[in-house]
């Protein structure tokens, strides 16, 4: 058994180290190093606790089972994703996050003197405060991030549910759970804890059902961001340094992503989080949507214009990610290469499901990282290119978002795709995009439509080439 | 008068949220990916309090509701800390530069 003193510094260290571990990201050269810092302060952390509590009779073998037991899970998962479904799996994980905050605050309600907290029905104010935000938090992540699992798997459809009141019946539930941790403090009664969880765990799935399947960069992000808030929520609880180290740097660094990601949609968090977006525009954009003449042509086409092109731009999005055309890419680009053609890739902020989706897809398909650009870095080149070649991305290429302040999308930062000389964009159908509007870069003079399958029109522009 | 040690946790927290906040601007965006899951893996270090949760129980009884709660979080968060910090790394083993032999 070590001193509380000795461990606290110990729990500081390993903050330190997850500190660390996220400033390896800055590049990706540091960023395996930072990884290996972030598994350091685990295993400090871990074994600490171990040497803290010191009683190794009965239980501790155990907690060496479920650690075993959900470990494997773990790195099974870990080695057999696809990288497609990074998306699914990051939600997937936060769940887990907030429920394991749950049962360990359902733990502690029910046996505090193991936690030091005081006894059943006398548990100390300032602790059941905490409890109950980070058992409330921890509920919520789980039920958000289990409805965006099955959104982002495609099990529950990822168009917007709405209905009527939604709004309101949501800020009486998040009044009511604001009274109940109110009432819960005062009165220590069990049944207003369950009543607590119970109507959390409601809360976090009606939060998450009226948001899109393309605001989901948004979405995991806040639920990334919840989890961390959750988890410092316990640590408050359980007096652990490490725990509120660690929770709110998380909790900083999804409400960034989200930040970021509502910066690259120019939609406010307010208006993504009421949700609905993409639903009701529909009916507004019908009356335009007459035909208009588009250009369309085929894999042979397409190689021609690469052929003798110098210089080519590449934007991926989901699509490329649905289709599983990253690889099929990557040999194109191989190819165009061998000919002396100039290739960059533009990456979109809110390209794919997720924050840094596509940039994890190219880089499974060994593209090098230095050829991947950001918006800013890359939109005065698209000028220069000859040919920008749009694959699974639509509307964060949409001039209408620099023309028409009456668009839904107007205001937001596109890639600016229609300057090159010659755009191609390979689609399966003109069917408008998320935001339920008509992509006017379809009926470009300078663009040619490739109606296909993303992965099968890429492989046949390779043998054509 | 004392000070809370409350108010000492809550110095750390604030302090971290600044520290958190500076570290994940300087996060290169072609690795915000890797950054959510590895701060998925991080997060799990709310394993420490499914421990304690899982040894509460006395010497006769190792499993009571509370400790049963405690090893259920327990496998939940191993599940978190090895699979976050194993497709991180897979992931990161990815990025690579370009061959500088052309």
């Amino acid at each position: 058994m070590i001193s509380a003193n000795l461990s606290a510094i110990f729990y500081l260290i390993s903050g330190v180290l997850f500190i660390l571990a996220l400033r390896g990201l800055s590049s990706p050269e540091t960023s395996r190093q930072g990884n290996l810092f972030g598994i350091l302060g685990m295993i400090i952390a871990i074994t600490v606790t171990f040497l803290s509590i010191g009683n190794f009779s009965n239980g501790f073998v155990f907690v060496l089972v479920f650690i075993l037991l959900g470990g494997s899970i773990g790195a099974f998962i870990a080695y057999r994703i696809p990288m497609t479904a990074m998306p699914e799996l990051v939600a997937g994980f936060h769940s887990l996050v907030g429920l394991a905050a749950v049962f360990v605050a359902i733990s502690a309600f029910l046996n505090p003197e193991a936690f030091n907290l005081g006894t059943v029905g006398k548990i100390k104010l300032g602790s059941l405060i905490e409890m109950s935000i980070g058992a409330a938090v921890g509920a919520i992540t789980f039920s958000g991030s289990i409805i965006a699992f099955l959104k982002l798997q495609g099990i529950m459809s990822g168009s917007p549910i709405t209905f009527k009141g939604q709004h309101p019946l949501n800020a009486i539930i998040l009044i009511s759970i604001i009274i109940l941790i109110y009432l819960l403090c005062s009165t220590q009664s069990s049944n207003l804890f369950w009543i607590l969880l119970v109507t959390s765990f409601l809360i976090g799935f009606l939060l998450i059902i009226p948001i899109g399947g393309a605001d989901m960069p948004v979405v995991i992000s806040m639920l990334n961001s919840y989890s961390g808030w959750a988890a410092a929520g316990i640590g408050f609880t359980l007096e652990n340094t490490a725990l509120i180290i660690t929770g709110a740097l998380v909790g900083s660094s999804g409400a960034i992503l989200s930040y970021i990601m509502c910066k690259g949609m120019n939609r406010s968090f307010f208006n993504v989080i009421l949700g609905g977006f993409g639903a009701t525009e529909e009916t507004s954009s019908k009356s335009n949507k007459e035909q208009r003449p588009v250009k369309s042509g085929n894999a042979d086409d397409a190689a021609f214009l690469m052929k003798n092109a110098s210089s080519v731009i590449i934007v991926p999005g989901y699509g490329m990610a649905v289709a599983q055309a990253q690889h099929a890419l990557r040999e194109m680009v191989d190819t165009l290469k061998k000919n002396d053609i100039k290739v960059s890739y533009a990456i979109h902020p809110v390209a794919g499901r997720m924050p840094g989706h596509m940039n994890v897809l190219l880089a499974e398909a060994n593209v090098p990282y230095d050829e991947v650009f950001e918006l800013e870095e890359i939109n005065n080149d698209f000028a220069n290119a000859d040919v920008a070649f749009v694959i699974g991305a639509n509307d964060v290429t949409n001039p209408v978002a620099k023309t028409d302040p009456q668009s839904p999308i107007y205001g937001m930062p596109v890639l600016d795709v229609e300057k090159c000389k010659s755009v191609l964009f390979v689609k399966r159908s003109l069917s408008p995009g998320y935001a339920g509007i008509d992509n006017d870069l379809f009926y470009k003079e300078n663009t040619l439509m490739l109606f296909a399958d993303a992965k099968k029109m890429t492989e046949d522009i390779t043998k054509n080439l | 008068m004392e000070i809370d040690p409350l108010i000492f946790r809550l110095s750390i927290f604030i302090l971290s949220i600044f520290v958190g906040y500076y570290v994940v601007w300087s996060v290169t965006p072609s690795l915000h990916t890797p950054l959510m899951s590895v701060t998925n893996a991080i997060s799990s270090v709310i394993i420490v309090g499914a421990i304690i949760a899982g040894l509460s129980g006395n010497s006769d009884t190792i499993f009571n509701t509370s400790s049963i709660f405690g090893f259920l979080a327990i496998a939940l968060a191993a599940i978190n800390i090895f699979g976050g910090f194993l497709v991180t790394q897979r992931m990161l083993a990815m990025y690579k530069k370009k061959k500088k032999d052309k």
